[in-house]
């Protein structure tokens, strides 16, 4: 075989000068890749962002040019591939372009409410006692209400808009993150190298960022990453429901709005969005899903 | 060479003062329950031990799981605050005022744990985890990693071949030997052992243990070494401490311990011990019963309840420790003449 450095092939360090010492993150590394269903959703989730970002270089049709008699033109139709919406404009564009907000509605705020709840969360569980109790409680309240319930209350207060809705979705993850991350910290916390590293005089910044931190880093992205096609469909859900993205920008929530009423007239182009953020957040699950069996192996 | 760089804390009170002195320390963690947390009682984890070390010297503590032995390891390096008692470090009172920080504490005194695994980063490499506490001491990265590799070579694992490799790479008997290594990378002067060698297998346990004392002899080091083994305390200690249910009933020379055991108690483990001879094998269980519940002990003596000598002074009082021999002290009051016990059999002894 030429997998050197096979985890369970090496029994007994007999030739050890010749076996190169292996990180945990490239073992990872090495069982992601031999996981098909996470490659393959990990290719098709950058198909669809390097489509979205070469949008206006790739695609030949104006995502906003409207055309009364193309109107929901079925699909395979002459210059519209997968047909055109309720105003006549190109389904390829609009889904390519559409792309853009909605992949950034599912990771943007999943990545800030990664720094933010991963830094309260890892604060909070490494302090423990009162201050533990008191971060993690006033969370609670957030758990009191339903996420959608609380994304649109957020997002009805602060006002229409992609950026609000972009900082309403980051307050719904924050105190879910921070939860993970309390508790993984709480775990290592208790752990022998850390009470070592405290024998040695180190202070709580410096076992933090040394000893904590890159243990508890992976769990928490896992979590995370689980949680952007929530992000995705709460924000195609903002959309659909007139508080995030304005018409005529191209955004699937939206776009599942806007053609609802073509529904029984054509139905597969108005399935369309819906099926693009059923693939994105399928495969943003899949992906999280194999990233974590990867990890969970025992090094 | 690179040992010139990092030398150990100076000796500040001279050869003759105990390394370690403790009186009283206590530690009782408290149980609650019910829906406004109320105090429901405390288990008295460490209820009054007092020892000392002298310098140069190897002190073990035996006893039973969860008599204490952890929880005291942990009390002297602070990583759990006691309760009461004072712990006096090379004439220095601990915490006082007039005495040496917990950080000064730190240097000088290092802990090693029973689980090799969980005691090293796994995401660190081993020289990296030996370097981390004279990197925290001051030395520059490339001083640390020297005192590394120089502390590797010293527990036999050659630095060029062993250094870059993370913890899951390496067996139980090199990690223990790692942990080790990182222990006195920091030059401690006292190195309290948890269980170090318990979880190795008996070959391996041999190795680390002459290695110990190797690297004792080296470094000058003194030693608490704990363990539930008998056979291991008897090996490599000095004096040997046993502990039942939070507190000391018996210490002394591991000579004089051995063969004239006075704690009931003590004799009892000493029984339990398997011999290779034949004509000493024990067939009866020399303890019967599980050891009572640290949870509010009732007064008197906490091994009466399990201890066939029993008598109605045991649960009057507690008795204190009496001095048998030079050196050897024990908690018992058939140790002790003027305690009034009454050594006529009664229909519970045997």
């Amino acid at each position: 075989m030429s997998v050197t450095g096979l985890a369970t092939s090496s029994p007994a360090p007999l030739a050890a000068s010749a076996v190169r010492s292996h990180g945990y993150w490239s073992g990872v590394g090495r069982r992601i890749l031999r996981d098909p269903v996470t490659v393959g959703c990990g290719a098709i989730l950058l198909l669809i962002a390097a489509a979205a970002v070469l949008a206006p270089w790739i695609l030949p049709a104006d995502p906003y040019r409207t055309s009364m008699l193309h109107r929901l033109a079925p699909l395979g139709s002459a210059g519209h591939l997968l047909g055109a919406d309720e105003l006549g404009r190109d389904m390829v564009a609009r889904l390519v372009y559409g792309g853009r907000l909605s992949l950034m509605l599912g990771t943007l705020p999943v990545a800030l409410a990664f720094v933010i709840g991963g830094a309260i969360g890892v604060l909070a569980g490494f302090a423990g006692g009162w201050l533990n109790m008191v971060i993690m409680r006033s969370l609670d309240v957030f758990y009191a209400f339903p996420s959608v319930l609380l994304a649109v209350a957020i997002s009805g207060a602060l006002g229409s808009g992609m950026s609000n809705s972009i900082i309403a979705l980051t307050v719904v993850f924050v105190p879910q993150i921070s939860r993970v991350a309390e508790s993984v910290t709480t775990q290592v916390r208790g752990l022998d190298y850390v009470e070592a590293a405290r024998m040695s005089g180190a202070s709580a910044f410096t076992i933090i960022r040394a000893h904590v931190l890159g243990n508890v880093m992976g769990p928490i992205f896992v979590y995370a990453t689980g949680l952007v096609s929530v992000s995705m469909i709460l924000g195609s859900g903002l959309s659909f429901l007139g508080l995030g993205v304005k018409p005529p920008e191209p955004e699937w929530g939206l776009m599942l709005t806007t053609l609802r009423s073509a529904i029984y007239v054509n139905p597969l182009v108005a399935a369309l969005p819906g099926a693009m953020i059923f693939v994105t957040s399928m495969c943003f699950n899949l992906m999280a899903d194999g990233i974590r069996s990867a990890m969970d192996m025992k090094a | 060479m690179s040992l010139v760089l990092h030398k150990p804390a100076a000796d500040r009170g001279g050869p003759a003062q105990p390394l370690l002195i403790v009186g009283g320390l206590r530690k009782h963690f408290p149980i609650r329950g019910g829906l406004l947390g109320r105090n429901r009682g405390a288990v008295h984890a460490v209820d009054g031990v007092g020892f000392q070390v002298g310098k140069g010297e190897i002190l073990g503590v035996v006893g039973e799981s969860g008599c204490g032995k952890s929880t005291m390891a942990r009390l002297l390096a602070r990583l759990i605050e006691p309760d009461g008692g004072e712990v006096i470090f090379d004439g220095d009172g601990v915490g006082a005022a007039d005495g040496i920080s917990i950080r000064d504490l730190r240097r000088d005194l290092q802990l090693v744990f029973q689980d090799s695994f969980a005691s090293l980063n796994p995401r660190m490499t081993i020289e990296d985890s030996v370097a981390f506490g004279p990197r925290i001491q001051g030395l520059s990265a490339a001083e640390a990693m020297r005192v590394a590799h120089d502390m590797l070579g010293r527990v036999g694992l050659e630095p060029s071949r062993f250094g870059g490799r993370y913890p899951h790479e390496l067996s139980g008997g090199q990690r223990q030997r790692v942990n080790i290594a990182r222990t006195l990378a920091t030059r401690p002067r006292l190195v309290i052992l948890d269980e170090a060698v318990s979880a190795l297998d008996k070959s391996v346990q041999a190795q680390v243990l002459n290695l110990l004392l190797d690297l004792k002899a080296e470094l000058n080091l003194t030693y608490i070494f704990i363990s539930h083994d008998l056979n291991v305390v008897q090996y490599i200690s000095d004096r040997v401490l046993v502990m039942y249910l939070g507190q000391v009933v018996e210490i002394g020379p591991v000579d004089s311990l051995y063969r004239d055991a006075r704690h009931p108690y003590t004799r009892a483990l000493l029984s339990a011990v398997p011999s290779v001879d034949p004509e000493r094998r024990t067939r009866h269980s020399p303890l019967t019963g599980d050891p009572p519940s640290p949870v509010n002990p009732p007064p008197g003596c906490r091994f009466r309840q399990r201890c066939p000598h029993a008598r109605a002074v045991c649960a009057a009082a507690l008795p204190e420790p009496v001095e048998i021999a030079p050196g050897h002290r024990a908690a018992c009051f058939m140790a002790d003449p003027a305690s009034g016990y009454d050594s006529s059999p009664t229909e519970g002894g045997r």
